[in-house]
């Protein structure tokens, strides 16, 4: 009888797992997702408006905002904000550019024990190092394409 | 107006950032490869651009704003530098993110601990 019992208990246990498991997490964590990335590009825009009103043009008004945004996110995530932020946000804080910056500081504070030059300096690019290497193979192709064409 | 478009525009490339996260078994690091390398190819296919003019910051600020800079950078470069332009366009372009990423980055790193070991 108990056997039986534990024989349809397997049975049934992916219903019992799907029943309990919250089913609207990809709707909740979309919603963070959309509110906390939609305000970071909103502040973006804010800082590209302060720059093109200074005088620069709108490819150094996008380089600048993207600098600044870089810096704030660097900071950030030294003083241990942005990874609260990262929780909370998921991909929301991770796909604007202040991921790939945070994800460089946090790599870089992570490895200090095992030094300065082969700790910081090199497992800093343990994430952005391969956006850099795919980026940049992706621009070669783009280029010699262009050229042919 | 423009700040609304760039809200919903960024917003939404960060949900869809978000599905791949929680629906597939993609890390962020992986996302972020993917979408600069479609950010990059999008651009050349000349799809991207009217999606810059329209949501500003909100197609820019997302990691697919670096592969579009990429992109648009070794373009222009292959145009008024012919060949050897192909090499140097593309990181010419996002030099100022790059070299920002590695300075700063490494800078708060060295005057920071992480929380769980200090």
């Amino acid at each position: 009888m108990i056997l039986k019992d534990i024989e349809s208990l397997k049975e049934d246990y992916p219903n019992i797992v799907e029943t309990h498991s919250p089913k609207n997490k990809v709707f909740k964590n979309s919603f963070r997702a959309f509110w906390v990335g939609g305000l970071i590009c909103a502040i973006g825009q804010f800082l590209n408006n302060v720059f093109i009103y200074h005088g620069l043009n709108q490819k150094e008004a996008t380089s600048a905002t993207t600098i600044v945004l870089i810096m704030a996110s660097s900071i950030l995530t030294g003083l241990n904000i942005f990874d609260k932020i990262g929780k909370y946000a998921g991909a929301g804080s991770s796909v604007p550019i202040t991921g790939f910056a945070n994800s460089m500081v946090s790599a870089a504070m992570e490895y200090k024990k095992e030094g300065f030059i082969y700790g910081m300096g090199a497992k800093q690019f343990t994430i952005a190092g391969p956006v850099i290497v795919f980026g940049t193979i992706s621009s070669i192709v783009i280029g010699i394409i262009y050229y042919l064409l | 107006m423009e700040y609304i478009k760039a809200f919903i525009v960024g917003g939404g490339i960060c949900v869809i950032g978000q599905i791949l996260l929680d629906r597939t078994k993609l890390t962020s690091g992986r996302i972020m490869v993917i979408f600069s390398v479609t950010g990059a190819f999008l651009t050349a296919l000349g799809v991207y651009q009217p999606v810059v003019e329209f949501a500003g910051a909100g197609a820019t600020v997302p990691i697919l704003g670096f592969g579009y800079s990429l992109a648009n950078g070794v373009i222009a470069e292959v145009k008024s530098e012919g060949l050897f332009g192909i090499m140097t366009g593309g990181l010419k372009a996002t030099a100022g993110g790059i070299s920002a990423a590695i300075a700063f980055g490494y800078l708060a790193a060295l005057f920071s601990n992480p929380k769980s070991k200090g």
